[in-house]
């Protein structure tokens, strides 16, 4: 052959290429740059916190959000008269934009004040007082902007002119003013307002005075004449502004949980400025509304609003300077939860949520160092944690080695499976039926469920009360006689036998009912849906059959679930509860007769209606936390355990993980208040670290083309071949 | 307890799918008898990749259709006065599996594993409790200590090997009496044949792929009696049960599918194509409509529509099963909306064609009516088109059941399906170690199912349509 | 032409139409505006007032079809049907049942799906074609069979496994790069080069197959046979005859599917976390957002007669014998 074709030559600057190209990359200072970084930001200005979202929030209006989802950026934005301390426990309120607590006061008929000592019976109304700081100052916001003359830039705006703003960032001016008394007015008339859809309004409007005659006029306004956003011309009658800083709630009756939900968005405060601007023709084309657009008062304000993709939070310029607490829980200093006390907060500068909707790259990105914080799916678990030999968690040592923090927490919500106290059955008072649900009770393992769905995240519920809340009880004193015994320091379950035992009492020896003499089958309402639903409703359905009942399932969507149990066409169902606030009250209310779903569409599923709980339950709801508080939440809770309307499930255990650059962490459950303005982030150790973790391998592709290469030169030969005797 | 006590139950896909069996060996009965008909198909027995595809398929086939002979067994009161049977109806598969379906772990366990994948507490004799890896309640347990494990494997699966090549060697009598038969020449003959592939009948290929076939059954079925070949799932149940019940899955979306579009497909094709004029155009609407939907969006749209009103009439359907097996059905008949314009436009281009041919337009004017010439002349001539159309749209649709699982709108989550297996496998991948062989069990089987399917149809068009048209 | 194009246009205004009636049936035939309102409203203190409130603000609370009590041309103007329906005919899709307007969620979404599916397509087009030529020089051979073999078995695995595995291999044990996420801008580049790659193995299989049975009906005509005879290379005569004249199918499939690009790739888009079109319907599907869904069916229908028109322009210009009527 005496010279190289075209093709060969070709294939030979290839080879070449290829081979200098990994030299090169291998060894240039390039390589030390990670390639996999999915961010811009240079390492020096990188004081960023890199979190994941997985689903979007559906609603930023204060009045409207209601779940956890939008509160985690609702909590660092918008500021509640009230928050919660970030290090004590239990959790415990504080003022954030008031000089102090609310003040309270008891006013008995005709509204005059009660004197101590007071007789609870004459408690009519209550009234809170709440004084402001002064000098708080909103975000930046074109709603705010005022002209040199004092008029606002774009609060008449026509349909055309609003037409080229297709985000807040095209608002050439900006403006602010000071948070007033006023605006937290303006928020609670909002709750009554039937075009923004407020959760809390029908609840609301039995206590605080005036709402719900407010709530009547504007329903009649709509209807008459279209969609209202300006408030300022309607009036509360138990909410006073009495200044620039000071307002005042009144209450119908006594209700202790109130200051709980006064730290809750629900009751941030919104300038009026803004009900104007947002309304203003064409805003709502280009999405622009307060749903997308909060404007806050807090230490952060959302600068980027893409639910698509990634929501970015800003450091308020306008934020007043606050400092980080100096007392905390014993044992915090020593964390060193305390190294920054009286510090100025916030922080950090700005905090990239990054929408991440499946597991498998959210958990990689953080063991790649990109997120600082990850909660753990019960499918990495495995991954993370080792337990020790008593059981006890602990990092496995590849985490351990890479610095990553745990944290663990019981949150305050539960997850149970209901029966309908309506059902033929498996309801109603009878000991039958009673015997019946005790016996299901024991069956149903919740123990193996924790074990195998939760990789032991949770812990078996003993009542409806999850630990740390009032009520709960710890050790032998907590358990649940009914289904459990203490058994060597521990709770132990009852066997399978002594269930049986308790159905055969009940008249279903063996699964067969005594009086019709036919196989006894229960019917379940699942809608669980999810990758591991079939795994789950198989699981429940072993549970049954180790009793001998035949579980049926039916699955439904939560639409129609939600309508079986309303109309009580549920027999047995999985529901779970989410607290709104750290007290017992609200677990407990939802045994509440007057609660009940079928009567009353109340959250009380089990529709469990019991006269005694009820009269037990008015008394405790209005009680401070006190031993003779104890003593009726302990009675209430033994005759929910004997009546057992639930198979008390579990209450998840919350495991996060952080990375060991990310400071100031301590779990906290109390989603809204924003705690990101505590934390700290050590950026020169993060950039080392990722620069360790994510050292490209590039030879593995190298080799690949070699591969591909390797197979098309014995090509080119047949094809010369060919191409040669083609031509003989 | 007597085959008497048990009560038959009849799921509409099952009898779907035994229709389509009888329509299947109607065909071939038929096919038989015409000279024209055999042709394409001796054609084919003389292709080894599709006789060694037939072997699989066959297979399977038969999987799906002893797991869609469902019954209810007597339940333990059972009296002959007053009957009661077990709520939940059985197929003949779940019977036969029983050992399979009862040997429940308590969570994941790899292949051939003796022990739990996930360390837990466990109590020792003594009462104290140490973090280790469970042993299974089933798999491996009769191990002594120290046993080496694959040598086990190995002579556990020696019988398995025998016993399959047992098989394989009576299918090789069957085939020789069958060609004794035909031919008078001696059997050893006739058997040397089939083994040197000399024979009319490809049956080398088709003898090789079943024998495989018998002898990785036969090694399967020896080993599951003491260890979980596929290993175990999140709660425990076997990998292999769900792959194999899976199969009826896939086969009756693969088939059933086209079963029901067939109808509609034949009858609007043909009669566009033959009567022209305004009912052309209608029917052109009426699929270019359908068309241009997005087939995917128009799945989700029905199904959901199809929860919503299974939701609302939940007190019809009494059992779990009966709800998943319309919801499979409803599943193949979205699927066929949006598959039958294709077969149809084909079709309607055919008959155009056929009508203009010299023996149609004379039968035509002799008066012949419509309905006969479209039964006699037109339809005869377009089946190989039918079922092309059939075997190729086949594995398409098995993939697509794995894709309509991720979106949540696929086979009822209770179902047993490939698709339903991959999506929970998802989270699996995530774990480390990662938890690997369901998603390679379900990749597995559908591998060699659509790979079987696909080589299969690719003869099938060859040996049907030597001139070269192109139905994809 | 232009009357062809207009004729054409016209033609699909009726099934548009169709379109529109049979969405608007299935959605609202079964699924009632109440169940829409308590998807919306989440879980937690939903009350009947509340949802008569919501379908009320959302336009759900007028009569489906007919409005008695309206006057005039109001009487079909002032309908659910109008409202949600006929307007979509001209792209006015309104806001979405969670509350953004969905045309804007569109105009933004529509290029992150066009720059995965572009370069896909392109560069999938090129290697496909390539493949195949090579395998029809190949033709009758052991590596004939073989590599239709191979093809056939790549397209028998699921797309769900190359995207798990691509992902896998790619971003978590070769850290090259990102394993999900997007950017505006340049540094998209480096989120799309994994599933650009991943849609182009993907696609390896089905393409290579079908590009090489057109290629084999061209190779056995009389021109082939004739530049053959001249002495050109066997090269020359694949790349420059065969695939001129197999351009017309070519192009027939690509152009058609042109459109539809703008829908992008659901799984694709699910899994890396991409802003797309894909993902927007994936989302609208699970959150039984059906204002979404009704809106990206009307989309996809339009683009697909589109994609249709497109083809037949598209014959004219790469074969000037092919008139239309």
């Amino acid at each position: 052959m005496e010279v190289l074709t075209t093709v060969q030559k070709i294939m030979l600057l290839f080879v070449v290429l290829i081979l200098s190209g990994t030299i090169f990359i291998t060894h240039s200072p390039l390589t030390y740059a990670s390639w996999n970084n999915p961010y811009n930001a240079e390492p020096e200005e990188d004081n960023i916190l890199y979190v994941a979202f997985s689903s979007r929030p559906k609603h930023l209006d204060p009045v409207r959000s209601y779940s956890e989802d939008e509160y985690q950026y609702l909590g660092q934005i918008y500021e509640p008269p009230l928050q919660y301390h970030y290090l004590q426990r239990p959790y415990t309120l504080e003022p954030q934009t008031l000089t102090k607590m609310p003040e309270i006061v008891y006013l008995d008929k005709s509204g005059t004040p009660l004197v101590e000592p007071i007789n609870h019976d004459q408690i009519a109304y209550t009234e809170y007082h709440f004084e402001l700081q002064k000098g708080i100052l909103y975000q930046p916001h074109p709603a705010l902007a005022k002209d040199q003359q004092g008029n606002y830039y774009y609060h008449s705006l026509t349909k055309d002119e609003s037409k080229p703003f297709k985000s807040l960032e095209h608002f050439p001016h900006t403006g602010t003013r000071e948070l007033l008394a006023q605006d937290y007015v303006n928020q609670i008339k909002r709750i009554a307002n039937p075009a923004l859809h407020s959760p809390i309004r029908g609840l609301m409007q039995e206590y605080i005075v005036g709402l719900k005659e407010l709530a009547q006029t504007l329903d009649e306004r709509t209807k008459s004449s279209g969609k209202i956003n300006d408030l300022r011309n309607f009036l509360v009658e138990g909410v006073k502004s009495t200044g620039d800083y000071q307002f005042s709630i009144r209450l119908n009756g006594k209700y202790p949980q109130f200051l709980y939900w006064l730290a809750m968005p629900f009751f941030a405060p919104i300038p009026w400025e803004a009900d104007v601007f947002y309304n203003q023709p064409g805003f709502d084309k280009n999405n622009i509304s307060l749903h997308w657009y909060p404007i806050g008062t807090g230490a952060y304000m959302l600068t980027e609003n893409n639910p698509n993709l990634r929501m970015v939070l800003e450091k308020n310029p306008n934020f007043r300077t606050q400092r980080y607490p100096s007392t905390g829980e014993p044992g915090d200093k020593e964390k060193g939860l305390l190294r920054d006390a009286e510090k100025t907060i916030p922080f950090i500068d700005k905090v990239v949520f990054t929408l991440e909707k499946e597991s498998i790259p959210y958990w990689n990105k953080f063991l790649q160092g990109y997120f600082d914080s990850s909660g753990i799916s019960s499918d990495s678990f495995d991954n993370a944690i080792s337990f020790g030999s008593a059981g006890e968690i602990n990092l496995t040592n590849d985490m351990k080695s890479r610095g990553i923090q745990l944290n663990t927490v019981v949150g305050t919500s539960t997850f149970y499976l209901g029966f309908n106290m309506h059902d033929a059955t498996i309801g109603g008072p009878s000991e039958r039926a009673r015997l019946l649900r005790q016996a299901i009770s024991i069956a149903v393992d919740y123990d193996e469920y924790i074990s195998i769905f939760t990789n032991g995240r949770g812990i078996s519920g003993q009542g409806p009360i999850p630990p740390g809340i009032f009520g709960y009880k710890n050790g032998e004193a907590g358990i649940n006689p009914y289904v459990y015994e203490w058994d060597n320091g521990k709770a132990k379950r009852k066997s399978i036998k002594y269930a049986k035992q308790l159905l055969e009492q009940a008249g279903y020896k063996n699964g067969i009912d005594n009086q019709t003499s036919k196989p006894l089958s229960l019917f379940y309402e699942s809608i669980d849906i999810g990758p591991d639903g079939k795994a789950r409703l198989n699981w429940l359905r072993k549970q049954f059959e180790k009793i001998d009942i035949q579980l049926i399932i039916r699955s439904t969507d939560y639409n129609r679930f939600q309508e079986k149990l309303l109309t009580g066409a549920a027999q047995l169902f999985n529901f779970g509860w989410n607290a709104d606030y750290p007290d017992p009250e609200n677990f407990l209310f939802l045994f509440y007769g007057p609660q009940g779903k079928i009567k009353y569409s109340g959250e009380n599923a089990a529709n469990y209606d019991n006269p005694e709980y009820n009269h037990l339950f008015d008394q405790m709801k209005s009680m401070s936390n006190s031993p003779a508080r104890q003593k009726i939440i302990d009675q209430m809770v033994e005759i929910l355990r004997h009546d057992a309307p639930w198979v008390f499930g579990f209450h998840p255990k919350t495991f996060s993980l952080q990375h060991s650059w990310y400071k100031n962490i301590k779990p906290f459950i109390m989603t809204n208040t924003g705690t990101i303005k505590y934390k700290r982030i050590d950026k020169k150790q993060r950039y080392e670290k990722r620069q360790q973790w994510n050292q490209p391998i590039v030879w593995p592709v190298v080799l690949i083309l070699l591969c591909i290469i390797a197979l098309v030169i014995p090509a080119i030969i047949a094809y010369r071949h060919r191409e040669r005797s083609r031509l003989l | 307890m007597s085959i008497f006590t048990i009560q038959p139950v009849f799921l509409i896909t099952d009898i779907l799918l035994f229709l389509l069996v009888a329509i299947a060996v109607g065909y071939f009965c038929y096919a038989r008898q015409h000279a024209h008909l055999v042709t394409p198909w001796k054609h084919l027995s003389k292709n080894s990749v599709a006789m060694g595809s037939a072997a699989i398929l066959l297979a399977y086939l038969s999987i799906a259709v002893v797991d869609s002979i469902h019954f209810k067994l007597p339940s333990e009161n059972y009296s002959k006065e007053d009957p009661h049977y077990q709520p939940e109806a059985l197929s003949l598969l779940d019977v036969w599996l029983k050992p399979l379906r009862d040997k429940s772990e308590k969570s994941y366990s790899s292949p051939f594993a003796s022990q739990l994948f996930t360390k837990e507490s466990i109590e020792q004799k003594n009462g104290s409790t140490i973090w280790d890896y469970p042993s299974l309640r089933y798999g491996g347990v009769h191990l002594n200590e120290g046993q080496s494990k694959s040598a086990d494997i190995l002579i556990r699966s020696i019988p398995g090997v025998i016993k399959g090549l047992l098989l394989g060697a009576l299918v090789l009598i069957l085939l020789t009496l069958y060609h004794r038969k035909k031919s008078p020449q001696p059997l050893f003959y006739h058997m040397q044949q089939i083994l040197k592939g000399q024979c009319s009948i490809q049956w080398r290929p088709f003898l090789f792929v079943s024998t495989g076939l018998f002898i990785i059954s036969g090694i399967i079925i020896e080993l599951s009696q003491v260890y979980h070949v596929f290993g175990t799932d999140k709660i425990g149940d076997s990998i292999l049960y769900q792959s194999l019940k899976s199969i009826r899955t896939g086969i009756l979306i693969g088939t059933l599918t086209t079963l029901v579009m067939l109808p509609f497909a034949i009858i609007l094709g043909i009669a566009a194509g033959y009567f022209r004029g305004w009912i052309d155009d209608l029917i052109q609407y009426i699929y270019t409509t359908l068309n241009s939907i997005p087939s995917l969006l128009l799945i989700a749209a029905v199904m959901l529509m199809l929860q919503v009103h299974l939701n609302n009439n939940a007190e019809d359907y009494n059992s779990l099963l009966e709800r998943a097996d319309l919801r499979l059905l409803f599943l193949c008949m979205i699927l066929s909306v949006t598959s039958w314009t294709g077969l149809c436009r084909y079709l309607r281009a055919e008959s155009l064609k056929l009508r203009e041919m010299d023996y149609i337009a004379a039968a035509r004017t002799m008066g012949v009516s419509h309905i006969s010439i479209l039964s006699r002349h037109i339809l005869p001539n377009v089946t190989h088109i039918v079922l092309i159309t059939v075997i190729l749209d086949f594995s398409g649709l098995v993939l697509a059941e794995a894709m309509l699982a991720y979106v949540q709108i696929g086979v009822d989550p209770t179902t047993e399906s490939w698709g339903n297996m991959i999506n929970s496998a998802r989270l699996e991948m995530a774990r480390e170690p990662a938890v690997w062989w369901s998603l390679t069990a379900a990749f597995t089987f559908m591998l060699i199912l659509v790979l079987a399917a696909n080589l299969f149809s690719d003869a099938v068009r060859d040996a049907l349509d030597p001139r070269g048209q192109h139905y994809d | 032409m232009m009357s062809y194009i207009i004729r054409r246009i016209l033609y699909a205004i009726p099934i548009l139409i169709g379109v529109n009636i049979l969405t608007f049936l299935l959605f609202f035939y079964v699924n009632t505006p109440d169940d829409i309102a308590k998807a919306q409203l989440g879980e937690k203190r939903v009350s009947q007032e509340a949802i008569e409130q919501w379908k009320q603000s959302k336009g759900y609370d007028k009569p489906i079809l007919w409005n008695a009590e309206a006057t005039g041309i109001q009487k079909l103007g002032d309908t659910i049907f109008f409202d949600k329906s006929i307007r979509m005919i001209f792209f006015d899709f309104g806001s979405s049942d969670s509350g953004r307007d969905i045309n804007y969620d569109i105009s933004q979404r529509m290029w992150p799906s066009l720059a995965i599916a572009i370069p896909t397509l392109l560069i999938g087009l090129t290697v496909n074609i390539t493949i195949a030529l090579m395998i029809v020089f190949f033709r009758g051979t052991a590596i004939d069979t073989w590599a239709v073999v191979f093809c056939v078995f790549l397209l028998s695995i699921s797309s769900l496994f190359y995207i798990i595995g691509g992902q896998f291999f790619f971003s978590k044990m070769l850290h090259l790069v990102p394993i999900s996420g997007y950017d505006t801008g340049a540094s998209a580049i480096k989120f799309l080069i994994l599933p650009i790659i991943i849609g182009v193995i993907g696609g390896i299989g089905g393409g290579v197959r079908w590009y090489r049975t057109l290629f084999i009906e061209e190779i056995e005509k009389d021109y082939v046979r004739t530049a053959r005879a001249k002495g050109l290379k066997e090269i020359t005569v694949l790349f420059r005859h065969i695939l001129n004249n197999a351009m017309i199918p070519i192009l027939t499939g690509v152009v058609v599917i042109l459109p539809l690009l703008f829908m992008g790739s659901l799984l694709m888009e699910s899994f890396f976390s991409i802003p797309g079109l894909g993902s927007y319907t994936i989302d609208g599907i699970q959150r039984q957002d059906f204002a979404i869904v009704r809106s990206m069916v009307y989309l996809g229908s339009v683009l697909y007669i589109i994609g249709l028109i497109l083809t037949d322009i598209s014959y004219t210009i790469v074969d000037p014998r092919v008139r239309l009527n």
